[in-house]
């Protein structure tokens, strides 16, 4: 059968770009090297339009499955250029004054987004695991990228430590789950699930081992521990693409994990991820309670996301008394999820490239280096008082529309008292939110000069915080699109095969 | 044309200050005669809208008025009513057009009593306009989604309001930051709208039509366990901010630490959104659950106006009085609403536009005495009325209105809720009105005290209120006379919306 290459043509744009950064690296002079983030950011957004253009309703699949180039992943494919471009925008100040070696940084930036788009594609286990592992790594060296300082150095060792070892857990869940299915393909793992009236301990054991595999890349309680240490380390850009960018990416693997593949299964592990879930959204928004860094504050923020994400995933089937498995409001889950991952990247993104901005004048990353910012640049402090309400779930913001919309979700499928715990751990963020404006707005700065903002930053701050209100306030086109991939994803599953394997007896 | 056009009011009086605030975010916060024109017009313009609202209200039709619906987001899936999801149903009732008017009112006021505001006027007018955008959309909104979503929206700007505007009070006995007292009223309301969230998606949930229309999901059977369980979660949810006991705590503080203009909206209409909420959602979508749960809701309201009053005759700070006087009022609301007797329901409504505007007028006073003597310490503040005729005059009229002479907005209220409950709980009516007996002894003593009475030393050279100051006191004056006098064209209107709410209740 012939592979139609065309269909990654958007890839191998992306590969093309970092390979033109890196030998465009060569020629340029020092002091212009930031031209490079330029030049990466608008190749991105132009793959981006060309993506869209070539894949509009395009529902195709290579090398029999193992990629599937539908809605749902361009949807993503969209998503993740789009976040590429921003981080990249949101980096160059950055770079520019705390940073060697610019070109690699963007290089191994695009590298990392063709890695998530390939995710977001994957058919199959393995695949997925090839792509997940390149992300890793280029994640691996940017988060060591500030190479002088020991903090940078320690949060890449442990991520790399700690990133081995999910892989291995993850390796030999997949290879459990090959050696008693006899397949990898999602397609084939659905259709032997849905063979089988009971799950094997041995599948069961390799379904625990993927999921703890990407729980360690989520940062998912309890396998969070190395998220805080890396974040604090990270030169901040790369904390922002690391908890938006490396969740999205796994989030867009899992939702087509569990739809396509594991949904006959959903009995089993709906347990599984709920107590993941309520421990997650509980400990992540508790334990930043008592943070006094920012980076650390929003690293266990993001935690706190995770599990609301988390929620999500577990209401995508709805599990009566006896086992049976409905999947009638399921697609309400997977928009709900993806509706959250935008309205989270758009805020996450706005909230650290605003903290970037202070950082870069101030050195400080403490809560208490932001105090009178109100005054100081009343452009940031307002952006990143929005982008904490919007984290917070509270109107006119993104996060507001989106929580609603997640929870909503929940509820319908039966997850009142999940949705109500979610419900009550954003009372909980909201509290350290809040000490976040209290020192910008009401705090008094010890040195009260104002703080001079790129004019480059303040317009990508300003996107962002429209961006915000926008999805806040009229969030349909973008659910438009979020139905969409939800449309492709779901055609992808045989529902009638579902119901029939686990509903008759 | 008209028809048209009126169907554009209530999105106008929700987008007026949204823009407004849009508007001042654009204006350099150094021209603080163009943010204060700015916010004085916004205002003046929504104050005249709401008067049309409520002056144009049809009671002789009755029903929703001023409807408009938009589609926002479709909920596509196997909804028996199509997948219209949610909408923004815009549209008010005989229950909601006071209520905006009161909005309107108590809006236009507070601006013109912060014109003064020297400190980042511009934030201020900012975070207030949201506030309002709020509160206006929590009035006219008719689908559960955008109901909690104007109601979160309303609570949002509070915490800035009174951390950076607001003033801490400080007495050798105690002390309270307004850091402290707005991080505990911020976290007061959202526990409480947690509550209200989860019954809204429960609500949703159980009723399978996948809207979130009030109007439609009056046809969804719930069931009465369903009813009995998540009525509370509305009833406590909503009655935080309606300042029910226990919850009230946060109501002093938050009330006392909040700049004037806030104070003025925050316990003149914020309050007000708490029993609207428990009207519009809770009584209205769960009539059975309300009918279980409201012996208990009238005992808390009970507790609420005795209590209140109590401590109200114990405490130092002028502001204080005022603070716990609005937790004694808001439980004569409260057991109106929970006598379900439809004078009982007319007064508590009636009785929340009375205590609005009675309030802000309050606050408004207590206002200007702080900002002119510096202090709000009862102990020190002696004969003002000498010195400070016109302030000493209006606060007699606030004052008298709170204890309820006849002839003024809070004795027509209150004598329905009365006889609401006369013909429901008599022995709790009894009570009520021992505590309207406690408001007039805390009162009068109150006024005997700051008012009259020998003139205080240090007050020889006091000067009376400002002339804005002066305006936003007469026309909230005006309308407690208003009501008091003429109250027969409020009620037509208020008991046309309430014998809809009752006709849910078998």
């Amino acid at each position: 059968m012939g592979n139609n290459f065309w269909l990654l043509l958007p890839e191998f744009l992306v590969t093309g770009l970092a390979f033109a950064v890196l030998t465009l690296d060569f020629v340029l002079r020092r002091e212009r090297k930031h031209l490079l983030g330029y030049v990466s950011a608008a190749g991105l957004v132009a793959i981006l339009a060309v993506a869209l253009v070539q894949l509009w309703s395009t529902k195709d699949d290579l090398y029999d499955g193992l990629l599937v180039v539908d809605g749902y992943a361009l949807f993503f494919k969209a998503f993740f250029l789009g976040l590429g471009a921003v981080v990249i925008l949101a980096s160059i100040e950055y770079v520019r004054r705390h940073l060697d070696h610019p070109g690699e940084y963007y290089g191994i930036v695009l590298f990392s987004v063709v890695a998530m788009m390939l995710l977001a594609m994957s058919g199959e286990l393995l695949t997925a695991y090839i792509a997940l592992e390149l992300l890793s790594f280029s994640l691996y060296v940017l988060v060591s990228y500030d190479r002088y300082n020991p903090k940078s150095n320690e949060g890449g060792t442990k991520y790399i430590l700690l990133g081995a070892l999910s892989s291995a857990l993850l390796l030999y869940g997949i290879s459990q789950v090959y050696g008693l299915l006899g397949t990898t393909s999602f397609a084939g793992i659905n259709e032997a699930l849905a063979a089988s009236q009971d799950l094997s301990p041995g599948v069961l054991v390799g379904l625990t081992l993927i999921v703890a595999g990407l729980g360690f890349k989520v940062a998912a309680v309890p396998f969070h521990m190395w998220a805080p240490d890396v974040y604090e380390g990270a030169p901040i850009p790369i904390t922002a693409y690391l908890a938006v960018g490396s969740k999205a990416a796994a989030f867009a693997l899992a939702l087509r994990l569990f739809v396509d593949a594991l949904m006959p299964a959903a009995a089993d592990w709906q347990v599984i991820i709920i107590v993941i879930a309520a421990l997650t959204m509980v400990l992540g928004n508790l334990v930043a309670l008592a943070q006094s860094n920012i980076k650390r504050l929003l690293a266990y923020s993001s935690i706190g996301h995770v599990g609301y994400l988390l929620m999500g995933i577990a209401a995508l089937a709805a599990v009566d008394g006896e086992g049976r498995v409905s999947t009638s409001v399921s697609h309400l889950a997977s928009n709900g999820i993806m509706l959250h991952l935008v309205a989270y990247a758009i805020t996450n993104m706005a909230a650290f490239l605003s903290i970037s901005a202070v950082y870069n004048v101030t050195r400080s990353e403490e809560i208490s280096g932001l105090a009178g910012l109100a005054r100081r640049s009343p452009a940031v402090a307002m952006v990143l008082a929005a982008a904490l309400f919007s984290l917070a779930g509270l109107p006119i913001f993104a996060g507001f529309a989106s929580k609603f919309y997640l929870f909503n979700a929940a509820a319908a499928q039966g997850l009142l008292w999940l949705a109500g715990l979610a419900i009550f751990a954003s009372l909980i963020s909201l509290y350290y939110y809040l000490t976040i404006v209290r020192q910008m707005y009401i705090e008094r700065a010890e040195d009260p000069t104002p703080i001079r903002v790129p004019l480059l930053t303040l317009w990508v701050l300003g996107g962002l915080f429209i961006g915000m209100i926008i999805v806040g306030i009229y969030p349909a086109p973008v659910m438009e699109a979020v139905q969409h991939a939800s449309d492709a994803l779901f055609s992808q599953n045989a529902f009638g095969q579902v119901a029939q394997a686990t509903g008759i007896e | 044309m008209l028809e048209t056009l009126d169907s554009y009011l209530l999105f106008a009086l929700i987008a007026l200050p949204m823009i407004g605030a849009a508007l001042l975010i654009a204006i350099p916060g150094y021209r603080a005669q163009a943010v204060r024109w700015t916010a004085v017009v916004f205002a003046f313009v929504c104050m005249i809208l709401s008067f049309y609202a409520f002056g144009f209200y049809d009671h002789t039709e009755g029903g929703l008025q001023f409807t408009r619906t938009w589609q926002w987001l479709s909920i596509p899936g196997p909804w028996p009513l199509g997948d219209d999801g949610i909408t923004l149903t815009l549209g008010i009732d005989g229950i909601s057009a006071p209520m905006i008017l009161l909005t309107g009112l108590v809006m236009f006021t507070g601006v013109l009593v912060s014109c003064k505001l020297e400190e980042r006027n511009k934030d201020f007018f900012i975070l207030y306009f949201l506030l309002l955008a709020g509160v206006f959309g929590v009035f006219a909104t008719l689908d559960m989604f955008f109901f909690f979503f104007f109601y979160e929206l309303s609570v949002l700007p509070m915490y800035l309001l009174i951390g950076v505007w607001g003033s801490s009070s400080t007495f050798p006995s105690f002390s309270r930051t307004k850091e402290y007292s707005a991080m505990k009223l911020t976290i007061y309301l959202v526990a409480g709208s947690v509550l209200i969230w989860i019954a809204i998606i429960a609500i949703f949930a159980e009723a399978g039509l996948g809207t979130f229309d009030i109007i439609a999901l009056q046809e969804a059977e719930l069931s009465p366990t369903f009813q009995k369980i998540f009525f509370p979660f509305l009833a406590v949810g909503f009655g935080v901010l309606a300042g029910l006991w226990p919850f009230h705590t946060w109501s002093p503080d938050g009330h006392v630490a909040a700049p004037t203009a806030v104070s003025m909206v925050h316990a003149g209409v914020l309050m007000k959104l708490g029993a609207f909420g428990i009207l519009r959602i809770g009584m209205f979508l769960l009539p059975e659950g309300a009918e279980f749960w409201m012996p208990a809701l009238v005992a808390l309201g009970t507790v609420n106006v005795i209590y209140g009053a109590i401590s109200a005759m114990g405490q130092t700070d002028l502001k204080y009085v005022i603070g716990y006087s609005s937790v004694s009022h808001m439980g004569y609301v409260m057991m109106g609403l929970a006598t379900l007797h439809p004078l009982g329901v007319n007064g508590a409504v009636l009785q929340m536009f009375s205590h609005g505007v009675m309030t802000a007028l309050f606050f408004a006073l207590v206002g200007v005495i702080y900002d002119k003597t510096h202090t709000r310490d009862i102990a020190a503040l002696e004969g003002l009325a000498k010195r400070m005729g016109f302030t000493a005059a209006f606060f007699v009229i606030a004052g008298l209105c709170s204890l309820g002479l006849p002839g003024l907005s809070g004795f027509v209220a209150e004598l329905l809720v009365f006889l609401g409950l006369f013909q429901t709980y008599p022995l709790l009516g009894v009570l009520g009105v021992i505590g309207a007996a406690i408001t007039a002894v805390y009162i009068l003593r109150l006024l005997a005290r700051v008012l009259f009475g020998p003139l205080g030393e240090q007050w020889r050279d006091q000067t009376d209120a400002g002339r804005l100051e002066k305006v936003s006191t007469v026309v909230l004056a005006g309308f407690i006379l208003l009501v008091g006098l003429f109250p027969f064209p409020f009620i037509r209107v208020i008991d046309s919306g309430v014998t809809d709410v009752l006709s849910r209740f078998g």
